[in-house]
C-alpha cells in the first residue's frame, strides 16, 4: 500500500539548497551586458516637478544614461500602472506625491557609479500642499493627492470602481445587513470606541530586485522577485501595448514577500529601461528603499456596538479608514475584502460597515500578511474585551456566546460553512488553561492574559491553472505560477500530486514560475494558493492518472476499469504491475513522450449587491485564527513581555503539519513585531525610521518563552468536496489574533486599555500614569 | 597589502581577489559569485551577510574588504554543499530551521561559530549568540531546535 503523501511532515524539498546558500534567488542573478540602475527619489511629499538636470550625473565615469519620465513615456503606451486604479507613473512626471517616489533612474556599468550619479541628479520642484493622515484626507477642503483617477478594473471584484475627481477617497465600500442604527437605538448598552494602527512595513530579507531585457521579436523578459508573475505579465503587456505572449516574467525562490512583492514594483521601470537602452538593466533596491516602496495601511476604525442585557451583540456599526498612501496599489481591495469582515467573527443581526480607502502623501500601502485583518481585528477584538469586562462577563465566555457558527449568516449574507470558529475558541480555552486561575507576578510586575479571534474571507473570485507532466522515464514535473517565498508551496504541491499519482513527493519537481511555460495564476497572496492551485493540481494530476490507467490497461491487455494506480505503477487485477516508465515505453515504443494533465480552478462567486454588500457566496472559504497571550507588564517602565503566545487556527486538512505549525508561529512572530515595536514614523511626510537599524523587527530575544501553534483540522463535507484533500490556506491565520490578545492581556494585567498600536513601553507607561490620575480603566 | 587585491583563504582555498580601497567584503565576495553572502539591511544589523573571518562572524556589508586581507574566510558553501551537508546544515534541514531561506546561510554560520566555541550551549546562550541574525519569516523556534540538534550531532561525532 502506497504511503500517504498528504499529511506527511516532509522537510522542504529545497532544504539542502537553502542551507548551503546555493538556492536560486533573483538576487543572485546577473545577465551579461547588464547595466545597473539606481533610482533618484523625491525628497518632497507633494510638489510640482519643474526640471530634472542630469548633466552632472551623466558626467560621472561609468554612467551611461539618466532615464526620466521623458524617455519612459516615449516607449510606453500608457502613463500609469496599478491593479485597482491606474494611478502610478513608472517615473513621476507632472507631480511627486510622496517622499521616496521614483523620479529618475541612473544607469551605469556598475552599481557604485549609478549611486554616485543618482546623488548628482538635480530635481527642481515647486511644493504643493500635502496631507498625511487618513482622517484629515477625507475632509472636504483637504489637499488633493490626485486631480483625477482612472479605475483600471483589472479584477472582477473591483469592477464597481469609478473614475473619480475632486476627492482623496479611492473607494468607499458599504455593507448594510439589517438596520444597525435602529438596533443601536434600542440596545441595552452601546459602546463606542476608536482604534488606530500605524503604517508598518514588510521588510522581506530579500529586497526588491528585477532585471529587464529585450530579446527576439521584441519579447521583453523580466526576471523579478515577484509574488505574481502572471499579473506582472498582464500589466506590462498593457503598459507597452503588446500581446501577453511578448512579455515573459520569471522568478525563483523569494527571500520573503508577505504581500509587498505583489503588483508592479520595479518591473515596469527595468522593462522600460531595457527597451530604451536595448541592454539588460538590473535594479536591486536597498532595504531602506523597501520602506518607501510599499507599506501596510495605517487605519482608523470606529466601532459602535449594541449589546443586550443578557450579553448578546445585537448591532455593530463599523467605520474603517485605510491610509493607502499616494498610490492605491491593491488598497481598494483591502478596504473592500477586509472591510466586509470588520464586524468580527460574531453572529450579529444588524451590521453596517463603511470602509474607505484614502489617498495621502505617504508611501503606497498595499497587501500585507493578513490583508487588513490584523488592523480590523485590532479594533473589534479590543472592543469585544471592553464590552465583556464592562458587563462583567468573562471575555472568552462572551465571545463563545456571540460566535458566528456554521449555518448562520455572516454580515455579507453568506451562510457560514466549514469554519471552525467554535473549535478554535475551545482550543484557546484548553491551551491557555483559561479556567485555571493565573499566578500573579510580584511587584512591580503584573501578569495578565487575553484572547482574540479573527476571521478572514479568502479573496474570491480568482483563477489558478496548473499542468502536470509525466516524462518518458516516468518522472513528474509540475508547472504552475505560484511563487514559493518560504511558505513551502513547492513541497506541498509535490505532496498533493504525489498523493494522486501514488508516488513519493520527493520524486516530483515543481518548476519556478515563468510565464513562458507556467500557466496563469492570479498570484501568491491571501492564503489562496493551497486551495486554488491545489485544486488545479489535483485535477491535472487526475488527468495524468487517467491517461496512465488507459495506457497501462492497453499494455496489459485488460479493460481500463480493471486497473488501479498503486506505488507508482499501473496494476492489473491479476497482480501484474507496470511501473510508469514501462507504461511510457509501451505507449511510445521507446523512452519518450509526455502525458500532460491540465487543471483549471475558479471557485463560484456571487457578486455582492452594490451598496449593501449582500451576496449568497462571497468567499470560497473562510480562515479562522485565534491567539492567546500571557504577558507581564513592568509597572515601573511600561515594558510588556509576552511570556506565552498560543495560536489556534482552522487549517482544514494539514497537508504538511510541520509546515503548518511553522507558518502559524512565523506569522504570529511577525504580528508580534507589529504589536510591540513596529511603526513607520513620519514627520511632514518624511519617514524618520527607515531601515532595520531604526525600525525594530523581532529578533531571537523577542520571541515569547513559550510560542506554540495548535490547529483544528476541521472537516466539513461541503468544503471537503471543493477543497484539495480538505485543505485551506494558513499563511496569514497566525496574525489575526495576536495584537488584540496582547492588548487584552495588558488590560488584564494593569487595567489600562491601549487603543493604538504598537504597545511601546512609553505608550503603556503613559496610559498607566493617566489611569492613576483618574483616567480610563475600562 | 596591495591597493587593488586582497589575499585570503576562501573556504579552504588560497585566492587573490580584486578589491578597491572602498569595497566592502560583501561586494568582493558577490563579484566572486559567492551567493550565500547576501546584502539585506546594508547596515550591519541583520546578519544576512555574515561571513566567518578567522572564525569570527562578521557583517561583511560594513567591513572594508582590505580589513579582511590575509584572513581565512568561511561562507555557507564552505561548510557543505547539497549532497554533502555539514553537520549544522543537516540539523537546520532536520528541524525546518528556515522558511524563505534568505537569512539561512548567515544563521548557519553564526551557529557554527557558537558551537565551535561552546559545544554545549544553553538555550539562552543560543538566543543571545544569534540575536544579531534576523529572520523575517520568524523561524526562530525551529532555528533554536536546529542549533540544539547540531550540538547533539557534534557530541555524537566527537
Amino acid at each position: 500500500m502506497t504511503r500517504h503523501q498528504v499529511g506527511r511532515s516532509l522537510p522542504r524539498l529545497e532544504g539542502e539548497a537553502k542551507v548551503t546558500g546555493t538556492a536560486e534567488y533573483i538576487h543572485n542573478l546577473d545577465v551579461p551586458g547588464q547595466l545597473h540602475g539606481v533610482i533618484v527619489r523625491s525628497v518632497e511629499p507633494h510638489a510640482r516637478l519643474v526640471e530634472i538636470d542630469t548633466t552632472a550625473a551623466l558626467a560621472v565615469d561609468g554612467v551611461r544614461y539618466v532615464i526620466t519620465s521623458h524617455e519612459v513615456r516615449a516607449v510606453t503606451a500608457v502613463d500609469h500602472v496599478g491593479p485597482a486604479f491606474a494611478d502610478q507613473p513608472v517615473l513621476a512626471f507632472d507631480e511627486v506625491r510622496f517622499v521616496g517616489e521614483p523620479v529618475a533612474c541612473v544607469l551605469a556599468d556598475d552599481p557604485r557609479a549609478a549611486a554616485r550619479g543618482a546623488e548628482l541628479v538635480e530635481v527642481t520642484t515647486e511644493p504643493l500642499e500635502a496631507v498625511y493622515d487618513e482622517v484629515a484626507a477625507c475632509a472636504e477642503d483637504a489637499p488633493l493627492v490626485h486631480e483625477h483617477l482612472d479605475a483600471s478594473a483589472m479584477f472582477a471584484d473591483l469592477k464597481g470602481l469609478d473614475d473619480r475627481e475632486g476627492t482623496n477617497v479611492a473607494l468607499d465600500y458599504t455593507l448594510r445587513h439589517g438596520d444597525a442604527e435602529a438596533a443601536l437605538a434600542e440596545a441595552d448598552h452601546v459602546f463606542e470606541d476608536t482604534f488606530r494602527t500605524p503604517a508598518s512595513v514588510h521588510a522581506a530579507m530579500e529586497p526588491f530586485v528585477a532585471i529587464g531585457e529585450v530579446g527576439d521579436r521584441g519579447v521583453i523578459t523580466v526576471h523579478s522577485a515577484t509574488q505574481n508573475p502572471s499579473m506582472i505579465q498582464v500589466e506590462l503587456a498593457r503598459l507597452f501595448d503588446v500581446p501577453e505572449n511578448r512579455i515573459r516574467v520569471r522568478t525563483a525562490w523569494l527571500g520573503g514577500g508577505f504581500g509587498a512583492k505583489l503588483y508592479p514594483k520595479l518591473e515596469p521601470l527595468v522593462a522600460a529601461c531595457a527597451v530604451i537602452t536595448r541592454r539588460p538593466v538590473r535594479i536591486a533596491v536597498t532595504m531602506d528603499e523597501q520602506f518607501v516602496t510599499l507599506t501596510r495601511h495605517a487605519t482608523t476604525t470606529t466601532l459602535r456596538t449594541g449589546v443586550s442585557a443578557d450579553g448578546r451583540i445585537t448591532a455593530r456599526v463599523c467605520d474603517v479608514t485605510w491610509n493607502t498612501g499616494a498610490y492605491a496599489d491593491i488598497g481598494p481591495r483591502v478596504a473592500q475584502k477586509t472591510g466586509f469582515t470588520a464586524a468580527g467573527p460574531y453572529d450579529i443581526e444588524h451590521v453596517s460597515i463603511d470602509s474607505r480607502c484614502v489617498y495621502t502623501n505617504t508611501p503606497p500601502a498595499g497587501a500585507m500578511r493578513g490583508f487588513g485583518v490584523p488592523q480590523v481585528s485590532w479594533a473589534y477584538e479590543s472592543q469585544t474585551d471592553i464590552i465583556a469586562r464592562s458587563l462583567g462577563i468573562d471575555p472568552l465566555e462572551f465571545r463563545d456566546r456571540n460566535l458566528l457558527r456554521n449555518g448562520r449568516p455572516h454580515a455579507t449574507g453568506t451562510a457560514m460553512h466549514g469554519t471552525a470558529t467554535a473549535e478554535v475558541l475551545a482550543e484557546l480555552r484548553r491551551a491557555m488553561a483559561w479556567d485555571e486561575p493565573l499566578t500573579q507576578a510580584a511587584a512591580p510586575l503584573r501578569r495578565g492574559r487575553g484572547v482574540a479571534v479573527g476571521l478572514k474571507a479568502v479573496i474570491t473570485p480568482s483563477t489558478s491553472v496548473a499542468l502536470v507532466d509525466l516524462s518518458g522515464d516516468g518522472s513528474v514535473t509540475v508547472s504552475c505560477s505560484t511563487t514559493d517565498m518560504g511558505q513551502a508551496s513547492a513541497t506541498a504541491y509535490a505532496q498533493i500530486v504525489a498523493e494522486v499519482l501514488t508516488i513519493e513527493a520527493e520524486d516530483v519537481t515543481v518548476l519556478h514560475p515563468d510565464t513562458r511555460s507556467t500557466p496563469y495564476d492570479m498570484g501568491t497572496l491571501g492564503s489562496r494558493s493551497l486551495y486554488h492551485m491545489g485544486n488545479a493540481l489535483t485535477e491535472a494530476a487526475r488527468e495524468v492518472r487517467g491517461q496512465l490507467l488507459a495506457a497501462g490497461a492497453e499494455a496489459l491487455g485488460v479493460r481500463a476499469d480493471t486497473v488501479t494506480l498503486t506505488d507508482g505503477a499501473v496494476s492489473a487485477a491479476d497482480g501484474r504491475r507496470l511501473p510508469f516508465a514501462e507504461v511510457m515505453l509501451a505507449r511510445f515504443g521507446m523512452q519518450a513522450g509526455n502525458l500532460i494533465g491540465r487543471g483549471v480552478f475558479t471557485p463560484p462567486y456571487a457578486k455582492p449587491e452594490p451598496g449593501t454588500g449582500q451576496s449568497p457566496q462571497i468567499a470560497a472559504f473562510w480562515m479562522v485564527g485565534g491567539a492567546g497571550a500571557e504577558v507581564v507588564v513592568d509597572t515601573d517602565t511600561g515594558e510588556v513581555t509576552v511570556e506565552r503566545l498560543l495560536i489556534a487556527a482552522d487549517v482544514g486538512t494539514a497537508v504538511n503539519p510541520k509546515v503548518v505549525t511553522t507558518q502559524l508561529k512565523g506569522a504570529a512572530t511577525m504580528q508580534l513585531g507589529m504589536t510591540r515595536s513596529e511603526e513607520l514614523i513620519f514627520a511632514d511626510g518624511q519617514l524618520t525610521n527607515m531601515g532595520l537599524g531604526a525600525y525594530k523587527i523581532p529578533g531571537f530575544l523577542d520571541v515569547p518563552g513559550q510560542l506554540a501553534a495548535v490547529f483544528v483540522e476541521d472537516h466539513d463535507p461541503e468544503r471537503d468536496e471543493s477543497a484539495p484533500f480538505g485543505a485551506k490556506g494558513v499563511g496569514e491565520s497566525g496574525t489575526f489574533g495576536v495584537s488584540p490578545a496582547v492588548a487584552n492581556a495588558v488590560h488584564d494585567a494593569v487595567g489600562v486599555r491601549i487603543r493604538e498600536l504598537p504597545l511601546t513601553p512609553e505608550r503603556v507607561w503613559r496610559a498607566m500614569r493617566a489611569a492613576d490620575d483618574g483616567g480610563d480603566r475600562r | 597589502m596591495s591597493d587593488d587585491v586582497i589575499r585570503v583563504v576562501l573556504n579552504g582555498e588560497p585566492v587573490t581577489l580584486p578589491a578597491a580601497a572602498d569595497d566592502t567584503l560583501l561586494e568582493v565576495l558577490r563579484r566572486e559569485r559567492v551567493h550565500s553572502t547576501r546584502e539585506s539591511c546594508g547596515q550591519g544589523v541583520c546578519g544576512t551577510c555574515t561571513v566567518l573571518v578567522d572564525g569570527r562572524s562578521v557583517a561583511s556589508c560594513i567591513l572594508l574588504a582590505h580589513l579582511a586581507d590575509d584572513t581565512e574566510l568561511e561562507t555557507a558553501e564552505g561548510l557543505g554543499l547539497p549532497g554533502h551537508l555539514g553537520v549544522v546544515q543537516e540539523a537546520f534541514v532536520a528541524e525546518a530551521g528556515f522558511q524563505c531561506g534568505f537569512c539561512t546561510p548567515g544563521m548557519v554560520l553564526a551557529a557554527t561559530e557558537l558551537l565551535r566555541r561552546n559545544p554545549t550551549p544553553t538555550d539562552d546562550e543560543i538566543r543571545h549568540h544569534l540575536a544579531g541574525n534576523l529572520c523575517r519569516c520568524g523561524a526562530y523556534p525551529e532555528i533554536l531546535a536546529a542549533v540544539r540538534h547540531a550540538a547533539r550531532l557534534l557530541a555524537e561525532e566527537a
